[in-house]
């Protein structure tokens, strides 16, 4: 079979920092192919110089074995590449309508847009997503799991020969995750070839037929999925030995056996515009406290009334100094932290440095004698640039030029430094590599030991049953049940939300 | 959820923006003309508000396309001064050429601070700020700081003064249907979606594969053509080539399009809120006019611009309060 994409022999460096080095792909029409690797080590970069977001330092590039020259995403889609990228390239200002169609919109007789058709359009390809939203409201207003699926569904819908996904499951959970997977298997059959990243490995063996695998720029190898194993792909990922790893234990963090402190903060009966209808729960040190549920089930709009960021209209939040908490002011001078869901929105400050944007919330914490302590600043950042294995070129480096996980791991680092009482997380791991999410479950269970608390919120069952002592099972924005570890399986997790999913529903 | 049935009147106005204030207190402006002065609402005054201020329209319009890709043209007003000074010295064509030709001209000053913010990427407050002070020389240099008089027997005359089919003045009639027409272009079709696209996100709109370079030429080479047509009005208006006038009009046309909801930094807002914003403007001043006559009191032009500026604060934040209302609202 000739290949459809085939990229060989690709360089690429950034003001003399080498991103990538002879790096080869070969995608055939109608595969589903995989790219793996740690965070850093190339993927966003190697299709963006295919989708012509950046130009190429070496190498070819061809499309059915003739050149492919492509030098704007707009010319790589109308080759029949579409992508959805890591960073949502999506427009939060304008509607999902627009979001969807825009560049292609359903037009009148006359030229003009008809936007009743472009309404329905884009109702319709949501629709297969299990997506039922107001499309004619801002993109921005809803969440990020929407926003993902409305980039998924633009991309889909654009007729492509090939569909990149760059980490597009990040932010769904196991049941979108599933609506996906029959989407891309639908593609695969038409004829579509899908190319897939993700730092889940589950997902490679339910969908993927082929995988390469990128380290430090370069890939190292492509194997039919079939024929490998968990280990060794994580092995040659890291290159490390697969008996070392083994040794390491990827996955031995099991919470429950702490030993939680006093109540600091308690949540109870909480009601809100948000949609929550009753949530209770509360917060001990020394814990880890999961929120579990499916989208919309509430768990980031939980998080946000106990921070003070939107309004509770019955309910009270009390925090064990007794002291008011009803904006996010008054949460952060208690001593509370929120890493946000939303990195680009609310979190990184993408022209100032890995540095800045570690430090700058503890910059008055950080004076001595008026002036801020640069020694101690630098001992710190480089502490967390080496504690998360934080991929960059220099703490000087602009943030905005780190990879996706990498940047995350920045955002983390940040609100760790600060040491705060109460740290609420949600989804501190999104696009973070196997080997650094390991890293980071067990720096963050350090601090619990030391007495933090935390509240984590993940779409990932797994880091959720794995991390947390106990998990409070949100549904429709209340709360309807508790479980306890150790003891937590993902299928008694499972159990929990899908329990009391059919009794509401009956 | 909302229902996405109903009709929502506030959501209607705005078209997803911030609008809603603005229309309030036009009407409520309107209203307050109509009670208080006998001739407000007479056909002669409201045809010569209109004709006076369709200049200010036209470029308010050109404007919004520029601020809806987050960018800025300060060189408006110089360009109608250019403008009005070769549509002067055009005039003995007749209109059939001082008005394309001073409209090609502002087109040209537009598509050159097109190259200076999309070929040489130089900052839109920096390129126009330049051509600004280019334009405001070209048209000292041409007409020798003096005013160019139009030619009294040309038909250029008819512009301001004879009635289109019967109805309006010329003016009126040409810059309804400019409103029209960037109306039609804003809401319905990709290059107006892609302007609020570009302002929204510019890398994100790149990599969507939209066209940003050309939206971007086209606003700074519209709101160029938007300023050559209001040199036009201007000639007509004064009946002559104006190189003095156009000082701190890019500023009443970014107040127009800011009063109108539009954001700053791009994005969001519409032409009927800045031609709403435009009408409010110049409806302060009208009504300052009306109230001088009454002979109660007198308030000089510089008393009349502070009138204007704090009533400019109380739409704003009168914008700013609905706006965050209806956030609570819907969300
Ligand atoms: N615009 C840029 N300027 C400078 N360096 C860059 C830029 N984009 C990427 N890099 C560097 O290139 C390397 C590869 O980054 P890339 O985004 O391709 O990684 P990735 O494999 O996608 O990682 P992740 O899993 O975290 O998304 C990183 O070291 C990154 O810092
Ligand atoms: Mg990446």
């Amino acid at each position: 079979m000739t290949d459809f994409i085939q990229m060989t022999g690709i360089g690429k460096s950034f003001a003399g920092i080498i991103a990538l080095k002879d790096a080869s792909l070969a995608i055939r029409p109608g595969e589903v192919h995989a790219i793996i690797g740690q965070n850093g080590a190339g993927k966003s970069t190697l299709i963006k110089i295919l989708t012509g977001v950046y130009r190429r330092d070496a190498g070819d590039v061809r499309k059915d074995g003739k050149p492919l020259a492509v030098s704007t995403p707009r010319e790589a889609q109308d080759a029949g590449i579409a992508t959805i990228y890591q960073e949502l390239s999506l427009v939060p200002l304008r509607s999902v309508t627009e979001n969807v169609v825009m560049g292609y919109e359903p037009r009148t007789r006359f030229g003009l847009i008809d936007w009743k058709a472009a309404h329905a359009r884009t109702r319709e390809i949501l629709a297969r997503f299990g997506v039922d939203v107001d499309v004619t409201r801002q993109l921005g207003s809803y969440s990020t799991a929407i926003q993902q699926l409305v980039a998924i569904a633009r991309a889909v819908s654009l007729d492509a020969k090939l569909v990149i996904m760059d980490e597009a499951t990040s932010s769904l959970d196991d049941q979108e995750i599933e609506t996906l997977f029959s989407v891309v298997r639908n593609l695969r059959d038409s004829g579509v070839a899908v190319l897939y990243i993700s730092h889940f490995l589950d997902e490679l063996y339910q969908i993927c037929d082929r995988v390469t695998i990128m380290r430090d720029g370069q890939t190292v190898a492509t194997h039919v999925v079939a024929e490998t194993t968990k280990l060794g792909l994580v092995s040659e990922m890291l290159g490390r030995d697969a008996s070392e790893i083994q040794a390491a234990g990827l996955t031995a963090l099991s919470g429950g056996h702490g030993n939680p402190g006093e109540v600091l903060l308690e949540a109870e009966g909480l009601r809100s515009k948000t949609g929550l209808r009753g949530t209770s729960f509360n917060i001990r040190k020394r814990e880890i406290v999961g929120l579990g549920g499916l989208l919309g089930s509430g768990r980031t709009e939980a998080a946000r009334a106990v921070f003070g960021l939107d309004a509770v209209s019955e309910g009270r939040v009390r925090h064990h100094s007794g002291a008011a908490l009803d904006t996010p002011a008054q949460a952060i001078a208690l001593g509370m932290g929120f890493l946000t869901e939303d990195r680009k929105a609310d979190g990184i400050i993408p022209h100032m440095s890995v540095r800045e944007n570690i430090t700058l919330a503890m910059l008055p914490r950080l004076k001595r004698m008026g002036a801020v302590d640069r020694e101690r600043e630098r001992e710190l950042v480089a502490h967390y640039i080496d504690a998360l294995q934080i991929k960059t070129s220099g703490m000087e480096q602009p943030i905005r030029e780190l990879s996706g996980g990498n940047q995350q791991k920045v955002l983390l680092a940040r609100w760790l430094a600060l040491e705060p009482e109460i740290l609420i997380l949600d989804e501190p791991t999104r696009g973070v590599d196997v080997g650094a999410k390991f890293e980071i479950q067990s720096i963050i269970r350090k601090q619990v030991a030391d007495g933090l608390a935390v509240l984590l919120i993940s779409s990932e069952f797994e880091e959720l049953v794995e991390g947390a002592d106990r998990i409070v099972v949100l549904q429709e924005g209340r709360s309807v049940s508790e479980l306890q570890n150790p003891g937590i399986t993902e299928g008694a997790l499972i159990n929990a939300i899908a329990h009391h999913h059919e009794r509401s529903v009956a | 959820m909302l229902d996405t049935n109903s009709f929502d009147l506030r959501r209607f106005l705005q078209g997803g923006g911030h609008s809603f204030g603005v229309w309030v207190a036009l009407v409520a402006m309107i209203l307050f003309g109509l009670l208080r002065y006998e001739n407000f609402g007479s056909a002669y005054n409201i045809s010569s508000f209109l004709n006076y201020n369709a200049m200010f329209i036209v470029i308010s319009v050109g404007m919004c396309f520029v601020i809806l890709t987050g960018g800025i043209d300060l060189s408006v007003g110089s360009v109608a001064a250019f403008t009005s000074v070769i549509a002067a010295y055009l005039s003995p064509f007749g209109i059939e050429v001082a008005l394309p030709g001073a409209v090609l001209a502002g087109l040209a000053i537009g598509c050159l601070n097109a190259i200076f913010v999309v070929a040489m990427r130089i900052p839109p407050f920096i390129a126009t700020l330049a051509t600004m002070l280019g334009a405001k020389g070209g048209a000292l240099v041409i007409s020798g700081a003096q005013t160019i008089s139009i030619d009294w027997t040309s038909n250029f005359t008819k512009l301001g003064m004879e009635n289109a089919f019967g109805l309006l003045p010329w003016t009126i009639v040409i810059t309804a249907f400019v409103v029209i027409a960037l109306w039609v272009v804003l809401e319905r079709t990709s290059l107006g979606r892609t302007v609020l696209a570009v302002g929204g996100g510019e890398d994100a709109s790149t990599m969507m594969g939209l066209n940003v370079n050309r939206a971007k030429v086209f606003v700074y080479a519209l709101s160029g053509g938007c300023g050559g047509l209001a040199g036009v009005f201007l000639a007509s208006g004064f009946g002559a080539g104006q190189p003095l006038e156009g000082v701190g009009w890019e500023l009443s046309a970014i107040a127009s399009v800011v009063v109108g909801g539009t954001l700053l930094t791009g994005g969001m807002g519409t032409v009927g809120a800045t031609v709403a914003g435009a009408l409010l403007l110049g409806l302060v001043f009208n009504i300052l006019n009306f109230e001088n006559g009454r002979g109660v009191i007198s308030l000089s032009a510089y008393w009349q611009m502070v009138i204007r500026g704090g009533f400019l604060f109380v739409v704003i934040l009168l914008q700013s309060q609905l706006a965050s209302r209806a956030k609570g609202v819907t969300q």
